[in-house]
């Protein structure tokens, strides 16, 4: 049996993919170098990590509002996490996702980045409000 | 969510594409957000700069500014947040033709919509200051939480879709900061030592910001004594919004809405707090490649500052400083001679974009830019991640660190 993890219902489709996990916050413009698909803040805990094709599981939503636009810009160059799953996104993230589509789930209950580990596969699903551990027993 | 019949007309297409796109959007935010309904607007303020719209947000625009005027036209007075390039100077900057065709076609496209081309992010000091327990679709992290704070108005952070959404619908989802309950204080801080320059106050905002880490945490501060003014609690609330995420806070006294409860223990900030976080961001020594006034805009007051504190020095040739202020500003900083005063110097100011939003990357590769010296606190934070090494000062010491080349 995967482990299944309940959540507030989320926006975009159903997805599956590898997780990559940390502590931290997330915001498009302050973290990210767009263009290698990478985490470029230097104090960040994935810097230099790809996000491409990966579902990022972070904390919170921070900074300004550019996320908004640039999750749809990275969505149409490919070059874009698989899902988003925080503990707590800001309504910044929420309009993002919602304008590209992308899968974005929180408000877990317990601290959805202890829960997860990177590299662990998972299920989003957004429509249902659930992640599933796929490769790990309760 | 519970929609009128003028709603379910929008968003059964009876009004045109976009406002049917824009109803659409709102539904999924407003869902996400548990928000029962849509709120009146009487204001929006879209941030739509070239370098986060990139090529698809411009097509985006572009698509939905082709339909016929009745379906396209914005139905509230709708701002726009800084541009990404301002034709004056960005030859000069090294920025692109390629940049500045982009930045054509997303203003042409804002055009269509009947936007107004304010280019601003203090249009809460120059444009059109809110009204207590007006309701807001703001575009701006700064421009809301002085909005929410100074002024007692309701606005949500709208990112740009949303913004655009809400300036064609009149309306936003109603959650979040529109709604009472999520404007009682969460944490309490107390302050014992003033602030004593604007970088300080964006500082205190980062310490205050960082301890809540969330948008949906409000800090109530106390201790302050003096009434700060515009410009302080400018950059105290852009740097907490830009920390921390957070949209509005309290301060007894100075902001008007009454704060509803009283958290228990304070978090106090000294001298040695703010003389901290300060530090992190030294660097004696280190030459300076590029100061910069701006995040937020200068005001025509931090302008007037600015041209005195600089009169008869000459910035280093090694070394660039770049001013940005809104439009309007500029306007009235050329007339009233403090543009020239301030370009005497070799300095370069800049209208209607504010730095991190005008390709920050790129400036950097084209100019060799690394080390960034700025007295906004809100700056320091976010240019780290476009490679830049910031120090956070003094207006005069960010100015004597132009001059010499180097950070004194």
């Amino acid at each position: 049996m995967p482990i299944v993890l309940k959540c507030h219902k989320g926006i975009g489709p159903a997805v599956t993919g590898t997780a990559l996990v940390a502590t931290d916050n997330f915001s498009a413009r302050y973290d990210l170098d767009r263009k290698a698909g990478t985490f470029s803040r230097p104090t960040h805990h994935l810097a230099g990590q790809s996000y491409a094709g990966r579902i990022l599981v972070l904390n919170e939503a921070k900074g300004g509002v550019a996320t908004a636009w640039m999750l749809r810009d990275m969505q149409e160059r490919g070059i874009v996490p698989l899902a988003l799953v925080f503990n707590r996104v800001n309504p910044i993230l929420a309009q993002g996702a919602a304008f590209a589509r992308l899968a974005l789930v929180d408000r877990f209950e317990g601290d959805v980045t202890s829960l997860v580990r990177s590299g662990d596969r998972l299920r989003v699903d957004p429509g249902a409000g659930v992640v599933e551990i796929l490769d790990r027993d309760c | 969510m519970r929609l009128t019949d003028e709603e379910q007309a929008m968003r059964a297409g009876e009004l045109g594409e976009p406002r049917r796109w824009a109803l659409e959007h709102q539904i999924a935010v407003g869902e996400f957000f548990d928000a029962e309904g849509l709120v009146r607007i009487s204001q929006a303020h879209i941030m739509a700069d070239t370098e986060s719209l990139g090529e698809a947000g411009v097509g985006f625009l572009e698509s939905l500014a082709a339909r016929p005027e009745a379906e396209r036209r914005v139905r509230v007075p709708t701002l726009t947040d800084p541009r990404g390039l301002d034709v004056a100077v960005y030859k000069r900057l090294g920025q692109s033709e390629a940049m500045r065709a982009l930045e054509a076609r997303a203003i042409a496209a804002l055009r269509a919509f009947g936007v107004l081309m304010t280019d601003t992010c203090i249009n809460y000091q120059t444009i059109m200051p809110p009204t207590r327990g007006e309701h807001l679709a703001m575009g701006d992290t700064g421009v809301v939480i002085y909005s929410n704070s100074v002024f007692g108005a309701r606005s949500n952070f709208e990112g740009g879709p949303s913004a655009l959404a809400a300036a064609l619908t009149g309306r936003t989802p109603r959650y979040g900061y529109h709604l009472d309950e999520c404007r009682r204080p969460t944490r309490r801080f107390r302050l014992d030592h003033r602030p004593r320059d604007l970088s300080e106050w964006g500082a205190l905002g980062g310490i205050v910001g960082q301890a809540c880490g969330s948008y949906w945490e409000v800090p109530l501060i106390e201790g302050i004594e003096e009434i700060p003014g515009s410009d302080a609690l400018k950059h105290f609330g852009a740097a907490m919004a830009s920390f921390g995420s957070v949209a509005l806070f309290h301060m007894p006294g100075i902001t008007p809405e009454p704060a509803k409860g009283r958290p228990q223990r304070p978090h106090t900030i000294g001298r040695d707090a703010i003389e901290a976080f300060v530090a992190a961001y030294g660097a004696t020594g280190d030459k300076v490649d590029v100061v910069v006034f701006a995040a937020p805009q200068l005001s025509l007051v931090e302008m007037a500052a600015l041209a005195d504190a600089l009169d008869g020095r000459h910035v280093h040739e090694e070394t660039t400083l770049l001013v940005a202020t809104s439009p309007e500003i500029k306007y009235a900083a050329d007339r009233m001679g403090l543009t020239r005063r301030i370009e005497a110097t070799g300095a370069i100011v800049a209208a209607g974009i504010c730095f991190y939003q005008s390709y920050a990357g790129e400036l950097a590769e084209a100019n060799g830019w690394k080390r960034l010296m700025t007295n906004s606190a809100k700056l320091v934070n976010i240019i780290g991640g476009y490679g830049y090494r910031p120090t956070l000062a003094s207006l005069e010491r960010c100015i004597a660190s132009a001059v010499a080349g180097r950070v004194v």
